[in-house]
């Protein structure tokens, strides 16, 4: 499996987030925001966390308009993956490629801890070996990770099984406690918590290491 | 030429920020206060002759997110 990770100024984790991808066998290069083409033959774009341009205007606004970002919608229109952490799952919807937008946390406190995550639905190629229902530990690390979205849309969303994660306990006020989304051709995931900060047992949690397992094993065979 | 657009969250989306600060006049002995909505001015300082319908483009695409806000322009 081909991945590429995409550098803003201003990410944070994306060496963590080539790293859990490397560690489960795909082969990973970085991309810098102004590239405006992927690498060829490129099966998956991770967006990682940080707070990529400042976070001015909105999050993941600017980087939203970037010319990679140009590049990762049409990737993602070709069927391509797309994996959005965080900062990430911010970019992604701002470009439309996910529902819903991320608003400030309502405890208006930035938040960093290890919540846990009820796996939503096991049918993804992110989540496809984590048993549904099952609660795993993931860091959050975000102020802004209060998920918005529109009745009609997140009724849409529930009927297409499209929610991912789920907070156990909602720390920051998300619609219906979500964490992450899926999109339509269920092959791009945003989500707030960081699954590669607990790949290691170490790390305080391994529990992300089966998303990038799944999602590199899946493609491969694929 | 100017152009000054204002940009609020939607009415039914929750603004925490505005809560807080409703609080907190609470807090400063100020009553009646039924609530607070905060949003941001963005000035625009155009080339003259720009059309309206480029700047409510730039809000579309850009200065504005239309799932959770709504914005007014006033060309000065």
């Amino acid at each position: 499996m081909r991945a590429a990770v995409v550098v803003f100024p201003g990410s944070n984790c994306d060496r963590d987030m080539v790293l859990a991808l490397r560690e489960s066998g795909a082969d990973v290069t970085t991309v810098w925001h102004k590239d405006a083409e992927l690498p060829q033959d490129l099966d998956l774009v991770a967006i990682p966390g940080g707070f990529s341009f400042g976070d001015y205007l909105r999050c993941g606004a600017i980087a939203a308009q970037s010319p990679i970002c140009r590049a990762v919608v049409e990737h993602a229109n070709r069927g391509g993956y797309v994996l959005g952490v965080c900062n990430g799952f911010q970019v992604l919807t701002e470009t439309g490629l996910v529902p819903g937008a991320l608003m400030r946390n309502s405890g208006l406190k930035f938040l960093c801890k290890t919540v846990g995550l009820i796996v939503a639905t096991e049918n993804s190629a992110f989540t496809s070996s984590y048993a549904q229902g099952s609660e795993i530990q993931v860091p959050i690390a975000h102020h802004d990770g209060n998920y918005f979205v529109t009745d009609a849309e997140l009724t849409m969303m529930r009927d297409e099984d499209r929610v991912a994660f789920r907070y156990s306990d909602n720390p920051n006020g998300s619609a219906d406690s979500i964490a992450g989304v899926l999109s339509s051709n269920r092959r791009v995931l945003g989500m707030m918590p960081h699954p590669e900060r607990a790949i290691e047992a170490q790390m305080g949690s391994a529990d992300g290491q089966a998303l990038f397992r799944a999602l590199v094993g899946q493609t491969i065979a694929a | 030429m100017k152009a000054i657009v204002t940009v609020m969250l939607k009415n039914g989306v929750l603004d925490p920020q505005g809560e807080a600060v409703k609080s907190a006049l609470g807090g400063l002995g100020f009553s009646g206060v039924n609530g607070v909505r905060q949003g941001k001015v963005i000035e625009l300082d155009l080339a003259d002759g720009t059309d309206a319908a480029q700047v409510d483009d730039m809000c579309n695409r850009l200065l504005v997110n239309a799932v959770i806000e709504s914005f007014t322009v006033d060309i000065l």
